[in-house]
């Protein structure tokens, strides 16, 4: 899962701009689903028919797109102005390299302030000299993200950025091509925007109508010195959310989840966490209603440029997953 | 039917029927063009392309409403006590002259005198608890006879011609956008142009949420008027767009990122044509774009701005070339479609 991983992690996506991220994926399941097919917004759909012709409608959902900073402006020295697409952390992106679609690389920089530092205090500076040479190698519009650095940090964790979601993108991937054959369908949803509001799923679910939704995706750590909220460790296995700002998981997809995991003999944690939302949201209020949960990696510092996973946790969310969809 | 006479009609967020009477009957002039009206109040006019099918459906959608107030209780001395409808700073609209109601009883927006006030009053912002709307009424049966709780009230202001071919009037946002709606009909495109006049966009975007549901269109664009903030001693990398800079088309807001292939292909098609054009610099605000771009399976969406200076108050400020640069650019997004 190491080297799947990997290649999801590497290609520059921002929310609204998936493509890179759709392409490598694709690149890794051709063959290994009945269909793929993409939307207008972008959203990657990847299908395995089930055997069964009454069998339900199982989408699963991880998010592409990760959060950026976009070009609103130049100064005249050749520096980019920029604000954030999805929930950027100021203090956390400081001298941060980031890197645009194109290849340009930069640097996030914050000018001298007094008191609390806002957005517009942020510029970035791609070693232009000048407004006229900035704007040949960057366009307004143009968005930047923290430049892809992966790596082992311990036996069995990761840090990178954009582990929210790609991992959960590797976990998809990995769960297609290993499934085999399901009674039930099985939509892998790669949805576009979900840091800006779950966009991309909402429509997704519109268009595809599954009778169930579960979205994959990181949650919050309280594992590390002064943090207890919530009470979530990396390495103890794989989160079942019972809710978060978006969605309360429908009770008995959720405990049915759990029952997977303890059935595959794999650690899971019960989440409940007092922010945030996933896919599930979405998903779970998209036509007539939709029973959903989300199953969550453990993520430390999520939303900076080193997120921190646990592969364990990842094997575990796999096997869960693999009972519930065998089952 | 000119800008001055859209922007002279009175159509509050929720209650936009003088505007859409006047629609209805303009819209029987176009040929070729088929007018209804859904429940939520949206007009829509429906013109049939000249290409071949399948023909791509692309649904116009500029809103009918404009941000005023709302009447919430009336005092026992006959004040109106009032609540914005849409976004309306109380800053920018004490002592400004407003209609109350379809029979547009006049009324001013009233605060404390400067007599009155402490200095402690001086340093404050004034709020919807602080002001309220005199109609001259002697006491609390003879307001609420002519403003019972929900009637609306409209800025009351004159439609000027000034300067370098500017125009100061109320309810500029969004009535550039419903003037070229109608000049966009005039023409025939391969396309079947789908023009819908919104309702309540003000309020979040409720009409177009229903219109592009039942619509189904391919491709959304939306023609706003949006904040525009090019003043003086605003740093450039602060100003959102700029007046006399043509049509700004917008990658970014809060309601929606637009889709990058039609974003490009807008900026293109308007090189191409050698329209004047700019790119708006902020992400702020949101409009039809996000409603349309999440109805049903997704969307692709492209938003289209007249720049507007002090947009949302009294007086807002517009230059009439960018209003035409709106509509230079629409037809020929919608002839290269």
């Amino acid at each position: 899962m190491f080297d799947i991983l990997k290649k999801v992690l590497a290609p520059v996506g921002p929310s609204g701009l998936e493509e890179p991220v759709a392409a490598a994926i694709r690149a890794e399941l051709e063959g290994c689903v009945d269909t793929i097919e993409t939307d207008a917004m972008g959203n990657l759909f990847c299908i395995k028919q089930g055997k069964d012709p009454n069998g339900k409608k199982i989408m699963l959902s991880a998010h592409m797109d990760h959060i950026g900073f976009i070009v609103t402006g130049y100064e005249k020295e050749g520096f980019l102005r920029v604000t954030n697409v999805g929930g950027i952390g100021i203090d956390v992106s400081l001298t941060r390299h980031v890197v645009f679609p194109s290849g340009v690389e930069g640097v996030v920089v914050c000018e001298p302030v007094q008191g609390a530092k806002a957005m517009k205090n942020l510029f970035i500076d791609i070693g232009a000299e000048s407004k006229e040479e900035a704007e040949k190698l960057v366009k307004l519009g143009d968005v930047a993200v923290y430049a892809n650095d992966c790596f082992r940090l311990g036996e069995n964790r990761v840090a990178s950025p954009a582990m929210d979601d790609r991992c959960a993108c590797a976990l998809l991937v990995k769960l297609m091509q290993t499934i085999g054959e399901t009674k039930d369908t099985v939509i892998a949803l790669f949805s576009v925007q979900e840091e800006v509001g779950c966009r991309g799923a909402k429509v997704a679910s519109f268009a595809k109508e599954p009778d169930v939704g579960i979205a994959l995706d990181v949650t919050a750590w309280g594992d590390t010195p002064e943090v207890k909220i919530p009470a979530i460790k990396l390495g103890e296995g794989c989160a079942v959310k019972v809710m978060d700002r978006a969605s309360i998981s429908n009770p008995a997809l959720r405990d049915e989840l759990l029952a997977c995991g303890e059935a595959a003999g794999v650690k899971t944690q019960r989440e409940v966490l007092p922010f945030g939302g996933t896919d599930a949201g979405a998903m779970q209020t998209s036509r007539g209603g939709i029973p959903v949960c989300t199953i969550s990696i453990p993520c430390r510092y999520v939303h900076s440029a080193c997120e921190v996973i646990d592969m364990r946790d990842m094997d575990a969310a796999l096997k869960l997953l693999t009972a519930y969809l065998k089952k | 039917m000119d800008l001055k006479f859209l922007t002279e009609l009175n159509a509050p967020a929720g209650h936009e029927q003088a505007l859409r009477r006047v629609l209805l009957e303009e819209l029987k002039n176009y040929p070729g063009v088929t007018t209804s009206i859904d429940r939520m109040g949206n007009v829509v006019a429906v013109k049939t392309g000249k290409g071949a099918e399948p023909r791509k459906r692309v649904m116009l959608s500029a809103h009918m409403d404009e941000v005023g107030l709302i009447v919430t209780s009336v005092t026992e001395d006959g004040f109106l006590r009032v609540a914005p409808a849409g976004g309306v700073d109380p800053r920018v609209i004490i002592s400004k002259r407003v209609t109350v109601g379809d029979d547009k009883v006049p009324g001013i927006i009233g605060a404390m005198a400067i007599h009155l006030q402490s200095a402690a009053d001086r340093q404050r912002v004034l709020g919807y608890s602080d002001i309220y709307v005199d109609i001259g009424a002697k006491k609390k049966e003879e307001a609420e006879a002519k403003a019972p709780k929900g009637t609306y009230i409209c800025f009351d202001t004159d439609y000027v011609e000034f300067g370098d071919g500017y125009v100061s009037a109320k309810a500029l946002d969004d009535r550039v956008g419903i003037f070229n709606l109608l000049r966009v009909l005039e023409d025939d495109y391969d396309c079947d142009v789908i023009c819908v006049f919104a309702s309540q966009e003000e309020t979040g975007c409720r009409g177009s949420k229903g219109a592009a549901f039942a619509l189904k269109p391919d491709i959304g664009i939306v023609l706003e008027g949006t904040t525009c903030n090019d003043l003086g001693d605003v740093p450039e990398t602060l100003q959102v767009c700029n007046t006399g800079a043509g049509v700004c088309v917008s990658f970014m807001d809060g309601s929606s990122i637009a889709n990058r292939n039609l974003f490009r292909h807008t900026l293109e098609v308007a090189e191409k044509n050698g329209l004047t054009h700019h790119v708006k610099r902020s992400v702020s605000g949101g409009n039809d774009g996000g409603s349309m771009q999440r109805a049903r399976g997704g969307i692709p969406v492209v938003v289209l701005s007249v720049p507007c200076r002090y947009i949302h108050s009294p007086s807002s400020v517009v230059k009439y070339s960018d209003v035409d640069s709106q509509l230079a650019l629409t037809k020929a997004l919608l002839k290269s479609i």
